[in-house]
């Protein structure tokens, strides 16, 4: 029953979060913020989602195998993101800023 | 061959995780076949090594890992008020670091590391400085400060 309550709360929170993505694709003004609106359902999405999914998983090789979606998700959806956005700068797009800076990490 | 070794366990521990057969003989011989055809095959061509296989990695991913999920969620969670609050600003914006691994593998942590991050994506590597958009002055602010570079940099090691 416990598991029940978290496990729904969980899918329910990561349903949330990919839906405010989703408005986050519509809502912000160009393509480079878009994506940022598709990593939210991304990675709090799904990983919420998932997470939850592990709560009601009837025994452990289940969950091995949700945890390997997740892992699998975390290695592939930054890469495609990745590959999507400079495919859009190699192409030409410039996203849409304020200002650009020349910066060194203090490393 | 110690990485071929450490491919045939890690094959073989994944065959039986997914497959959750323990005590049928002729399906744990099949999948023995399959994990020695995949080795035979990765040897042959030669992509058994540190990058293929990288064993010095997981030691520093334990904990970097937890500390990568805390940044996600905080920075998922702001993105996400700016997204469905008018009144809260964006301000994107492209900026520059460079990365301090010394490795393809720490670089390929690192720019997947910020992408993952909501607010900050990874547009385009070169050599080692690596340009990202950011959606907000405080994401961006949070990759100059270089923290997530340093951590990154703590998980390749020195192997």
């Amino acid at each position: 029953m416990i598991l029940e309550i978290v496990s729904s709360v969980l899918v329910i929170a990561g349903a949330v979060f990919a839906v405010i993505g989703g408005i986050g694709i519509v809502r912000l003004p160009d393509f480079f913020s878009r994506i940022h609106g598709a990593g939210i359902t991304d990675t709090l999405g799904a990983g919420l989602i998932l997470t939850g999914l592990m709560f009601l998983s009837p025994d452990w090789t289940v969950t091995v195998k949700l945890v390997a979606i997740l892992v699998l998700l975390g290695i592939t959806s930054p890469t495609a993101t990745h590959a999507l956005a400079n495919a859009a700068l190699e192409t030409g797009l410039r996203p849409d800023v304020d200002e650009t800076e020349e910066a060194t990490s203090s490393s | 061959m110690t990485y071929a070794a450490g491919l045939v366990a890690i094959l073989a521990g994944v065959w039986l995780l997914l497959s959750g057969y323990f005590d049928k003989p002729l399906l744990l011989g099949l999948g023995a076949v399959s994990v020695a055809l995949v080795v035979f095959i990765s040897l042959r061509m030669r992509i058994v090594d540190d990058e293929g296989l990288p064993v010095q990695l997981p030691a520093g991913l334990v904990r970097y890992l937890p500390w990568l999920v805390i940044e996600i969620v905080k920075a998922n969670v702001d993105v996400a008020l700016r997204i469905i609050r008018p009144d809260l600003p964006i301000r994107p914006r492209v900026i520059r670091v460079r990365a301090g691994q010394r490795t393809d593998v720490g670089r390929v942590i690192y720019a997947n590391s910020i992408t993952l991050t909501p607010g900050t994506v990874t547009i385009d590597t070169e050599g080692d400085h690596i340009t990202i958009h950011a959606l907000t002055e405080e994401a961006a602010a949070g990759v100059l400060s270089g923290e997530m570079d340093r951590r990154v940099t703590r998980v390749e090691g020195h192997g």
